[in-house]
């Protein structure tokens, strides 16, 4: 019979080095996960994300020619709220801003949108896939706050794309402010980010707001794309306006996060002195622009 | 002393369940049990009583036996389970009452659990992709389901501010999957093939049957009153729902996607009520993590609920549905119960 093993004292052992402890199981079992796919929370999937990156990048080389300055600004970790000016009847610059920031910068962009993508079959699934989350202040905050990704956002909504070729580069208001609001919550910088280009792509004529209300839209443009191309291969297909970016920088709100509240005249002045940068950033990248093809 | 608690609806799913539960825990001295139904699953010390959902003697049972926890586990999620006016009446008029006796005068109930539902936050495009607790939903509701749960949300917020002294909490579940309870999605999951919406492919959420009771249990044993929602990690893409059960997927039309599943309901195929279809164009999910911080750990995620549900079909689809079919007959009941001629077990001290 073989000698009983001398009794270890627990408190004096090396930490693991000489009693084997039974391992400690947890007393809830391990939680099983059998993901068969890599759509995140949001909808997005990387495998489709790239795939349209691929499909998307000929576009974004040779007809629109984007061209970025001050990319650096962009922070390369943490959350931050990108926000810049929106237009064309199907606006070009969400995928233009997410597209060169994911290529050049190796970071997702999520970009949020009216909720009217998500209503729509096949264009709310593709536009989640890609990237595209609900315009919600609790997304927006769980995205910044939580998980400190990069989030893209058009505060002038679709008053951008619905304005008329005439309006083109005169931003509209900021919405409600809500943007600034929540960039402050989440304790994150808002970094804007002027657009021309995007306008010539997809210029508005006319709008017809029978039609809009007929279909439940926020607007039914006839565009110049329609006159040239007719009127469904005119719904998707742009103009080779030269695209250029400019990022400008970064607003730091020297205010707490996670308040219940935030004054609202404060948020209203932040929004609007965000508005003017990129309005008056508009207009210094249009005075030097020779022309609207080639830049 | 121990717990001595009511369950409503002891002869549904949930009562049935919970009350098992109850029964393994030494520290809950009395249950008693109200339906109109018999209990379909075998109880040993739960003491059934026969009451409508009008509860008209709950009032004298909460005395009698001097009740002090009130579980109300007799709430109507699924829609296709009955007209809306029995439901109404169940859900509603049923809860009021419950809610009523258990605020009398001289009443002894000092905590109350509310099993309500998700469907009380609706299906959207508007909506968030995970609701809070305090998230308001995002337009009114257009199903009488969620009309009527919220009606009774309503009452339950009122009696707690009118009864301080009472722990009340509610539970809002997921979408709850389990081998052996039917709900509109299980069904719609173990047809050949799965209905979708075509050109929609929203992300769900699940829970699985056993963390509902687990959590039912938790907020009884940590008395953390308020409200909850209950639901798996983890959001996945219907599709994925599908592929996991193993099945191919068959497309409803996006827009007047209710007109074209009536054939469906009059051919007994699947029937998908409105709230099920918004849930099958725009998925939910609901942020889980409060409850979480108050303690509770999930057996089970979203996808491991599905999964799990996936292996109880395929084992049902292969051997048969072998479940002893438990019928409760009321004189054997009640002899094992109280006979002096059965040797009872003292419970130990």
């Amino acid at each position: 019979m073989p000698a009983p093993e001398p009794p270890v004292d627990l408190d004096t052992a090396e930490h693991g080095a000489l009693v084997h402890l039974p391992r400690v199981t947890d007393d809830a079992a391990v939680p099983t996960d059998p993901r068969r796919s890599d759509v995140d929370e949001w909808g997005r999937s990387e495998r489709m994300r790239a795939l349209a990156r691929q499909l998307y990048d000929p576009v974004y080389r040779h007809l629109f020619r984007a061209e970025w300055e001050g990319l650096d600004k962009i922070p390369t970790d943490g959350g931050a709220l990108l926000v810049a000016n929106h237009a064309a009847a199907i606006p070009s610059d969400a995928p233009v801003i997410m597209h060169g920031i994911e290529t050049e910068l190796q970071r997702p962009v999520y970009g949020l949108a009216d909720n009217l993508f998500k209503s729509l079959p096949f264009v709310g699934t593709m536009w989640s896939r890609v990237g595209g989350v609900t315009a919600h202040p609790d997304n927006a905050y769980r995205l910044l706050r939580e998980q400190h990704q990069l989030v893209l956002v058009f505060p002038e909504g679709s008053k951008g794309p619905a304005k008329h070729y005439s309006q083109r580069y005169r931003l509209r208001r900021f919405g409600r402010g809500g943007f600034v609001e929540i960039a402050m919550r989440a304790g994150v910088p808002v970094v804007p980010i002027a657009v021309v280009g995007a306008e010539e792509s997809m210029p508005i004529l006319l709008n017809i707001p029978q039609l809009a209300k007929a279909f439940g839209l926020p607007y039914a443009p006839i565009t110049a794309n329609h006159l040239l191309f007719g009127p469904l291969l005119g719904s998707i297909l742009y103009l080779p306006a030269k695209f250029k970016l400019r990022v400008l920088d970064p607003v730091h709100f020297d205010i707490e996060p996670d308040l219940p509240r935030y004054s609202k005249s404060r948020v209203m002045d932040e929004a609007e002195a965000i508005r003017q940068q990129i309005q008056e950033a508009l207009f210094d990248m249009l005075r030097t622009r020779e022309s609207v093809w080639f830049g | 002393m121990g717990r001595r608690v009511l369950v409503t609806g002891l002869g549904t799913f949930w009562g049935g369940r919970v009350a098992q539960a109850l029964e393994r825990d030494p520290s809950v001295e009395v249950i008693v049990g109200l339906d109109s139904y018999e209990p379909s699953v075998p109880l040993e010390r739960t003491e059934y009583v026969r009451a409508d959902e009008s509860y008209s003697i709950l009032a004298r049972i909460v005395r009698a036996a001097h009740i002090d926890t009130v579980i109300h586990t007799f709430l109507v999620v699924d829609s296709t389970m009955m007209s809306s006016r029995k439901m109404h009446e169940i859900n509603v008029i049923g809860t009021m009452n419950l809610l009523a006796a258990a605020g009398a005068a001289g009443s002894t109930v000092r905590t109350v659990v509310v099993k309500s539902s998700s469907l009380v936050y609706g299906a959207q495009p508007e909506d968030p992709v995970w609701f809070r607790e305090q998230t308001p939903r995002s337009k009114p509701p257009r199903t009488r389901v969620e009309q009527s749960l919220l009606e009774v949300e309503g009452y339950l917020r009122d009696f707690a501010e009118d009864n301080p002294h009472v722990l009340v909490t509610l539970l809002r579940f997921s979408n709850v999957l389990g081998p052996e309870l039917t709900t509109p999605l299980s069904r719609a999951l173990e047809l050949p093939l799965v209905p979708a919406v075509l050109g929609f492919d929203p992300r769900f959420q699940f829970v699985a049957t056993e963390d509902v009771i687990r959590s039912i249990l938790f907020v009884l044993d940590h008395e953390v009153p308020g409200l909850y929602n209950v639901a798996g990690d983890g959001l996945l893409p219907w599709s994925e729902v599908a592929a996991i059960c193993g099945k191919r997927q068959f497309f409803l039309p996006p827009y007047l996607t209710g007109v074209a599943t009536a054939p469906m309901k009059t051919l007994r195929i699947c029937e998908l009520p409105p709230e099920t279809i918004d849930l099958l164009k725009y998925g939910r999910g609901i942020d889980n993590r409060r409850l979480k911080r108050a303690g509770f750990r999930y057996e089970f995620t979203s996808a491991g609920a599905v999964e799990r549900f996936a292996q109880a079909v395929r084992l049902r689809g292969t051997v048969g549905d072998h479940e002893p079919q438990y019928r409760y007959q009321r004189d054997v009941e009640a002899f094992f119960r109280h006979s002096p001629a059965v040797v009872r077990e003292e419970p130990a001290p």
